[in-house]
């Protein structure tokens, strides 16, 4: 029996240079960060104070930093599918290999979804939720730190396919029987499961400690209907998430059930249904993208209020809207597979329940409408990302209401016409939504503003340049042409595909202004400082904290009386301004212990999941046993919280001149 | 933090006034509840094994009975009641209530109806295989 | 008696309504977020159903069912998930208050019952494949090994825990995290047999009857 299963050193494409190239600038990056931070004695303070960290806020940075990264690779591959079909027409083969450009749109799909657009909106809704909540972290802290390392040990294993075997080539859906194991033998499809099914257990386990948090732990006094409405859409996104990760995680089971054990769920002979994958698939692949966008939404409704100086139009209709969505989404799915064999019957239902679902989104946008009419609106890069979230995100829902008609829908089905729709959607739904979150709560997390000049400049490169890469496809696939092509003989979609990618270098240089945003505000952190904690003169609790929050967030939790509950107390403050503000006893606190399980438990994860793409099964349950161990170590524990004196609290306070300090 | 009861963990039953004892009724709680759910598992045998009833019925008593056992683990088992202070608990049931309905349900429809749209008439089916 | 001095009386926030109190206690916060995991969980088991639902039919010329399902094997597996339920009860109340003999008694017997289920669903499924109606054969069977397999491996993880709590409350006696912890697996365990009843009607009584 072989000790190693299926690696050997043919594994390393040591044949394709552009792999090589970008494997090995990859591993070069990542060697000489961390050896950097090893020269400079950072290790054990990033041990301390971030890996084994059970700091919500710690969390939310930390996920945002690792879907960021990503980000670059998934753009990288968009770059190179451009390049390539701006190159590949008529006669020509462009750059790319077919066998590698099936695995370049695979991996864009797959990262862009489950490896950049989660963890962002993760990351966000990790970072503000408890503050908004006027709360010390989310109910189980321990749990949040081992979803965040589940989620990077999919992101790494996902980073080693580059360099040892090869990614699925099936689509980032991976179908079957194109993805059983007659068709696809290889280790691609095995990459794509496995560290899919690992960061999907992260995923489900944050479904429940948001759920959890904003139904049961609330500060005193905060109603359901006197909460930011960031948190209801984190309330939405978390219930949806609960609900339809088990279905991935299920679905994913069986296709890993026929390749491993010859099992026939998805096989074209012994019974299997194809089918199936593809009804499951949509079934969890409808509600994700709801998942993703309905936090972005609430941080429209953020902005736009704190920006126009007036408190989010129709409240209780955005609730009731976010709700309506949070269910319908889940009614939807049968429209991503409309020209698959279902009756005229069943499409037409789903298809007039897709249209239905258009209504209460357009109700949100309403709201933000009349939320900024009759305001003072200030310009800011925040709201420049709003206003060109509401302009792009409309006509981009609006070719989903023309796809949800299924005769439209065979028609353009699986052509370009799709993919510029729904990129037309997350990108300035989810994409621009995160950006304007990123920029509105960078201070409050980092103590000093990002550049307002250079976050401009990235805003219109983004904006522009998307229009130029995605109009083209519309009528590209107009004219007929189908998604993931390597090449094509049709050399009349040329010019529009040229467009296109002239479109994805504005992008590029869009990303480079953000980048270089970051360094600038780094040097000029000082010049850019949030002295206050409340630079936009914000409406909602986290606005009431220093920026950075301490750990415990509020050495008393604030007592709610209203929604936009720091705005009142401003107004309370102003109106009794003069009068001394009592003092206040402080009391010490427990927090969670930092622990290292979360992080020692990724590794493990790793470990097996690498030891069953290659069949080392020794390995596989050698990791399963460590992760074992590792909770036995953790509920085994003796002390589980730390506590903060009240001297502490109150020194802090002191120093940072927060109200009540004695 | 109160010292009011607003909840109750799943799985709770209402606080015993008398802690140092086990209270009789909360054994009497779980002994009627293991009483009911054998006498309907054992009728879910019997249903399935008898020719007393309309074939046709069989499977929907059968279904019937399994919820009423299901019902029975969730109130004296589970001590799921619908006091308020059980709310919570059971509006996050009804939401994965909805949710398995709607995954077995729609796949049942979807697939059947896939199914039998996309299988030839015989006719067709015979031309088919002549060729 | 004077009103004005009898409101004084009541605790300031005896009027609050429940969206309103504030963080709840810790006991709560876990059984509720364990509930609603165990939720996910039957949202998994349901999609593994509706494939067996789906494929029930989807025999490829071998075995169905009725050939191979045994009702007395599956009558006695359910007696003993119900009264094992019924024992993890018992070890509930005797948590509650506080009996460590008692509580190790139900717990051994509840894992006994349990193992005795495993055992069962284990000889089943080895008679099943040593005729050659294993998981390979057909979509039907894949399905059914599938569904019922999840089952068993939900009960033999289950079991580890059981044996993991006991020596928790050996080493660490009642603690409320040790507290919080038998609550939730009490709750895992009441619902494996929920999951439990339905599958035995669904796939093995309705199941064989296609």
């Amino acid at each position: 029996m072989n000790l190693l299963g299926k690696l050997t050193w043919s594994a390393i494409p040591f044949d394709q240079p552009i792999i090589m190239g970008a494997s090995g600038g990859m591993i070069l990056g990542i060697a000489s960060v961390v050896g950097w931070v090893a020269l400079k004695g950072y290790v054990p303070y990033l041990w301390r104070e971030w890996l084994t960290s059970v700091d919500h806020k710690r969390i939310g940075v930390m996920y945002i930093v690792l879907a960021l990264l990503m980000l670059l690779r998934g753009f990288s591959d968009a770059v190179m599918m451009r390049a390539q079909q701006a190159v590949a027409a008529g006669g020509a083969q462009g750059y790319l290999p077919p066998e590698h450009f099936d695995q370049i749109f695979s991996a864009h799909g797959t990262i862009m979804i489950f490896f950049v657009a989660m963890p962002l909106v993760i990351g966000l809704m990790n970072f503000v939720v408890p503050l908004q909540l006027g709360i010390r972290d989310v109910a189980f802290p321990t749990l949040n730190s081992i979803s965040l390392w589940l989620t990077a040990s999919g992101i790494l294993l996902i980073n080693i396919s580059l360099f040892v075997g090869e990614f699925a080539r099936t689509g980032w859906v991976a179908y079957p029987p194109l993805s059983g194991l007659q068709f696809s033998p290889g280790v691609g499809v095995d990459y794509y499961l496995w560290s899919l099914q690992i960061s999907g257990v992260g995923t489900l386990l944050t479904g429940i400690n948001f759920v959890t948090t904003i139904l049961k732990t609330r500060a005193p006094g905060m109603g359901y209907m006197r909460m930011p409405v960031f948190c209801w859409t984190a309330l939405a996104s978390n219930l949806m998430i609960i609900a339809v990760f088990p279905i991935l995680t299920a679905t994913f089971a069986m296709l890993l059930l026929d390749r491993y054990l010859g099992f026939h769920f998805f096989t074209v002979d012994a019974g299997g249904n194809a089918m199936m994958y593809v009804n499951l698939f949509w079934m969890w692949g409808h509600p994700e993208v709801y998942i993703l966008v309905l936090p972005a939404f609430g941080v429209f409704s953020e902005v736009s209020a704190t920006f126009s100086g007036k408190p989010l139009f129709g409240y209780r209709s955005m609730v009731a809207a976010t709700m309506v969505i949070c269910v319908l989404s889940c009614m939807v799915w049968l429209h991503h597979f409309f020209t698959m064999g279902a009756s005229a019957n069943v499409n037409a239902v789903f298809g007039i329940a897709s249209m239905i679902i258009g209504v209460p989104t357009g109700v949100k946008i309403f709201n933000w409408l009349f939320t900024m009419y009759g305001g003072r609106l200030r310009f800011t890069v925040p709201v420049l990302w709003t206003i060109g979230f509401m302009v792009t995100f409309v006509l981009g829902g609006l070719t989903g209401v023309l796809l949800a008609v299924p005769p439209v829908d065979w028609q353009v089905h699986n052509s370009l016409f799709l993919v510029a729709h729904f990129h037309h959607v997350i990108i300035p739904g989810v994409i621009f939504g995160v950006f304007a979150g990123y920029m509105y709560w960078f201070p409050k997390a980092f103590g000093f503003k990002l550049d307002e000049s250079w976050g401009r400049r990235a805003f219109w490169c983004w904006f522009i340049g998307f229009h130029l890469a995605f109009m083209p496809l519309y009528v590209v696939g107009l004219m007929g042409m189908t998604r993931r092509l390597q090449h094509y003989d049709v050399v009349s979609w040329q010019p529009w595909l040229i467009a296109a990618a002239a479109g994805t270098a504005i992008i590029f240089a869009g990303v480079v202004c953000q980048i270089v945003q970051f360094v600038v505000s780094i040097r000029h952190r000082e010049e850019l400082r949030d002295v206050t904690g409340d630079p936009w003169n914000g409406r909602t609790l986290e606005w009431s904290t220093t920026s950075p929050p301490p750990a415990w967030n509020f050495a008393f939790l604030p007592h709610v009386t209203g929604r936009d509950a720091y705005w009142s107390k401003k107004a309370l403050a102003r109106v009794t301004q003069g009068q001394p503000p009592e003092a206040r006893e402080y009391k010490p606190i427990e927090v969670p212990k930092n622990t290292p399980t979360g992080f020692v438990n990724a590794f493990f994860a790793v470990v097996t999941g690498f030891a069953l793409i290659w069949h080392i099964w020794w390995m596989a349950a050698l990791g399963l046993v460590g992760a074992f161990v590792t909770f036995l170590a953790f509920a085994f524990r003796e002390r589980e919280e730390d506590e903060i004196s009240a001297e502490t609290l109150a020194q802090f306070d002191r120093a940072h001149a927060v109200e009540g300090a004695p | 933090m109160t010292d009011i009861q607003y909840d109750r963990a799943p799985g709770d039953i209402s606080i015993s006034a008398k802690p140092d004892k086990m209270d009789l009724s909360d054994v009497g709680i779980y002994t009627i509840g293991l009483t009911l759910a054998l006498i309907l598992t054992a009728t879910s045998f019997w249903v399935a094994n008898t020719s007393l009833i309309w074939v046709p019925g069989i499977s929907l008593g059968l279904a019937v009975l399994a919820i009423a056992q299901m019902g029975v683990h969730l109130v004296f088992f589970l001590h799921i009641t619908s006091a308020p202070d059980n709310t919570n608990n059971v509006l996050a049931l009804a939401f994965g209530v909805f949710i398995v309905f709607l995954v077995c349900a729609g796949s049942l429809w979807i697939m059947r109806d896939l199914n039998s749209n996309m299988t030839m008439p015989p006719e067709l089916m015979n031309l088919h295989m002549q060729r | 008696m004077n009103v004005a001095v009898a409101i004084h009386d009541v605790k300031q926030d005896a009027f609050v309504p429940a969206s309103e109190a504030g963080p709840a206690p810790k006991r709560i916060v876990v059984g509720f977020g364990f509930w609603i995991f165990l939720l996910s969980d039957i949202v998994m088991f349901s999609v593994l159903f509706a494939a067996y639902a789906v494929l029930a039919r989807a025999t490829a010329g071998g075995p169905t069912g009725a050939q191979l399902f045994n009702q007395v094997n599956v009558a006695i597996q359910t007696a003993f998930l119900l009264v094992s339920s019924y024992t993890c009860g018992m070890m509930s109340l005797a948590i509650s208050t506080r009996q460590r003999l008692n509580t190790y008694t139900f717990a051994f017997i509840t894992f006994v019952l349990g193992a005795a289920f495993l055992y069962l669903e284990v000889h089943e499924f080895a008679s099943m494949i040593a005729r050659g109606a294993g998981p390979q054969r057909s979509a039907f069977l894949s399905a059914f090994f599938t569904v019922v397999g999840c089952h068993g491996l939900h009960v033999t993880a289950g079991l580890l825990w059981l044996v993991v709590m006991m020596a928790q409350v050996a080493i660490k006696g009642f603690r409320p995290a040790v507290d919080r912890r038998l609550l939730c697996f009490a709750l895992f365990w009441h619902a494996l047999d929920i999951i439990w009843v339905w599958l035995f009607t669904a796939v093995y009584l309705i199941g064989a009857r296609l």
